[in-house]
């Protein structure tokens, strides 16, 4: 396999596991170990964009703390563009950009440009190429006007922005986003991830994110990998997820008058209101053959199909209710 | 020399960041004017009664009230530099990002500490210094080698003062709450720096220790440097080896505090 063809990130067992301390007397302590990631594998090939999510203390952020370097894994194997990251921490900032959406990298009290200026030196960025880079991002992000304003005075989103700028003015191979769009409104968030998606398709950008919101996902990665505990509990392609999820569609029905609940299985009934009936029925059985059926048999003046909610779906992956299932990347 | 091109923008960073608050820079120059005079007439009722204490005649000891006043706020004697800002980031857990830069945290720091300590002294600290000249009877130099040496002295002082509240601040990887330990900084700094009173006029045994403690190089060795009292370059060595000392220390806390770094805040 030529150096190439690997992928750009690669986990392999990877455990991280904590001492607690717990207070449990006076003098007394109990050590407890906790484990926030638990034989984690995957891998990311150059040019993904990837959607890592799960529910608060998943292990979500010690996954990417681990992929920064900044924290050490307990055990495992986990390299990010050949290099294992808690070994060669400096070498490997320079080939990777990280947003933290609570934290800010930004100076806090000084003007915006005053933080590339930093990032400039830090990074040890040609003069062209930071330039390129900083009026690229200063245009796609909307940044014309802030350049000048402290940091403090920013908005939330004007501050993520800056954020996102600040971390691809050194050309990162590989982004990697810890709720890029947390407390965000709807605007902010629509500039964040139209901005991330032409990153990504322009300069090909590998992309990791965290995220609660469901939304950033489905418009912005192919792949989502979902843990839980500390473990990987699918990974694959979105619209998989709800087959995973044992999900249902619901199919309304408004008939001609009051009926008893329709038979048409395997879609059942859930509610009945007057003429208006519910059904639900697996997602992957097909929508057309059931309302042909209902059709035929009932007085049927009007229909609709629902989607399954994906929320729902996690949701019941996260509480236990769905074995977790993983659809092995093909490598 | 990229890497001093990146020390020299966080330095001048850490100058333009205090520089900002221009109300909070004058009430700090009225604060240590006021507090100059003070002690400026303290000293001189002290003085009278004990001419030549800790060796000084009374202008020496106007010069030293006017020195302490003048550093007080660039050597952070009572704590309120970086070493705020590092404990808050430890607690909530912003230090993550710190630590994923391609930059060393120590010299961040105390790059950024320097270049607050810049401001301080010319923002701050000029002033009073000039007020006590221009009205009370001072001893200072009038050779430029002296002036210079002062300034060698005063950038070690910077050094040191750094390197001790470096380690306070990374008690908070330990401790998670930074009060006690900015409460201890605030005490120690007062009373073992000799802002209050010259380390020379401390009695007996007390005296000898803390003349031989890292605050010894804050505020006594450059005023001492500056009115002759001591050889400069026994007082540079003296500073360079807390500094040297402190660094490594800080540098080895560091290292111990970041491989049990459970960053806050998962």
């Amino acid at each position: 396999m030529s150096v190439t063809e690997r992928p750009l990130i690669e986990l392999d067992g990877v455990e991280k596991v904590f001492d607690v301390r717990r207070k449990t007397g006076f003098l007394k302590r109990e050590r407890r170990q906790v484990r926030a990631v638990d034989s984690l594998s995957f891998t990311v090939a150059r040019g993904e964009m990837v959607g890592y999510i799960g529910p608060n203390g998943a292990g979500k952020s010690t996954t990417i703390k681990m992929l920064t370097g900044i924290l050490t894994p307990s055990a495992g194997r986990l390299r990010v563009a050949g290099i294992d990251p808690s070994r060669e921490r400096t070498r490997l900032a320079h080939r990777i950009g990280v947003v933290f959406g609570q934290r800010t990298t930004l100076w806090w009290d000084l003007p915006l440009i005053d933080s590339y200026r930093l990032m400039h030196r830090m990074y040890r960025i040609p003069d062209a190429r930071y330039r390129e880079n900083l009026d690229r991002c200063v245009e796609l992000l909307e940044l014309g006007d802030l350049l000048a304003a402290p940091v403090r005075q920013l908005s939330l989103g004007q501050r993520m922005r800056g954020d996102i700028a600040a971390a691809l003015l050194h050309d990162p191979e590989v982004l990697y986003l810890d709720e890029p769009t947390i407390g965000l409104d709807v605007i902010s968030k629509a500039k964040v991830r139209g901005f991330l998606k032409e990153l990504n398709a322009e300069l090909g950008t590998t992309v990791l994110l965290t995220t609660h919101d469901l939304q950033d996902i489905e418009q912005l990665c192919s792949r989502v990998m979902v843990i839980d505990h500390g473990r990987l509990m699918y990974d694959g392609a979105l619209a998989g997820l709800h087959e995973v999820g044992e999900s249902e569609r619901i199919l309304v029905v408004d008939l001609e008058r009051e009926l008893p609940p329709v038979e048409a299985p395997p879609a059942r009934v859930v509610k009945v209101e007057g003429p208006r009936q519910w059904l639900a029925f697996p997602a992957g059985e097909s929508a057309a053959a059931l309302v042909a059926r209902i059709a035929a048999e009932y007085p049927l003046v009007d229909l609709s199909v629902r989607e399954p909610d994906i929320e729902d779906v996690i949701a019941r992956m996260y509480a236990g209710a769905v074995p977790g299932r993983t659809e092995k990347a093909v490598s | 020399m990229g890497s001093g091109r990146l020390y020299t923008a966080v330095a001048a960073g850490g100058f333009r960041r205090y520089a900002t608050y221009r109300v909070a820079t004058a009430a700090g120059v009225f604060t240590n004017t006021a507090f100059g005079i003070i002690l400026v007439y303290t000293y001189l009722a002290l003085w009278d009664e004990k001419p030549h204490l800790g060796g000084y005649d009374q202008a020496q000891a106007v010069t030293y009230v006017w020195l302490g006043q003048c550093l007080y706020a660039t050597l952070a004697i009572q704590g309120g530099g970086f070493e705020k800002d590092l404990m808050a980031r430890i607690r909530t857990g912003e230090i993550a990002v710190d630590l994923y830069r391609p930059a060393d945290l120590q010299l961040w720091w105390l790059a950024s500490d320097v270049g607050r300590s810049l401001f301080q002294l010319l923002g701050r600290g000029v002033i009073p210094f000039v007020f006590g000249a221009v009205f009370f009877p001072m001893a200072l130099p009038r050779d430029v080698t002296t002036w210079a040496a002062f300034a060698l002295a005063l950038l070690l002082a910077m050094v040191v003062s750094f390197g001790i509240r470096y380690l306070a601040a990374l008690s908070a990887f330990w401790l998670m709450d930074g009060m006690g330990v900015t409460q201890a900084v605030m005490i120690t700094g007062v009373f073992f720096s000799g802002i209050v009173l010259p380390l020379n006029a401390f009695p007996g045994a007390l005296g000898e220790v803390v003349r031989v403690l890292p605050w010894a190089g804050q505020v006594q060795m450059p005023a001492d440097v500056l009115m002759g009292e001591t050889d400069p370059l026994g007082a540079f060595a003296f500073q360079a080896v807390w500094a040297v000392a402190l660094l490594a220390a800080g540098r080895l806390l560091q290292s111990a505090a970041t491989r049990r770094v459970v960053v806050q805040g998962g």
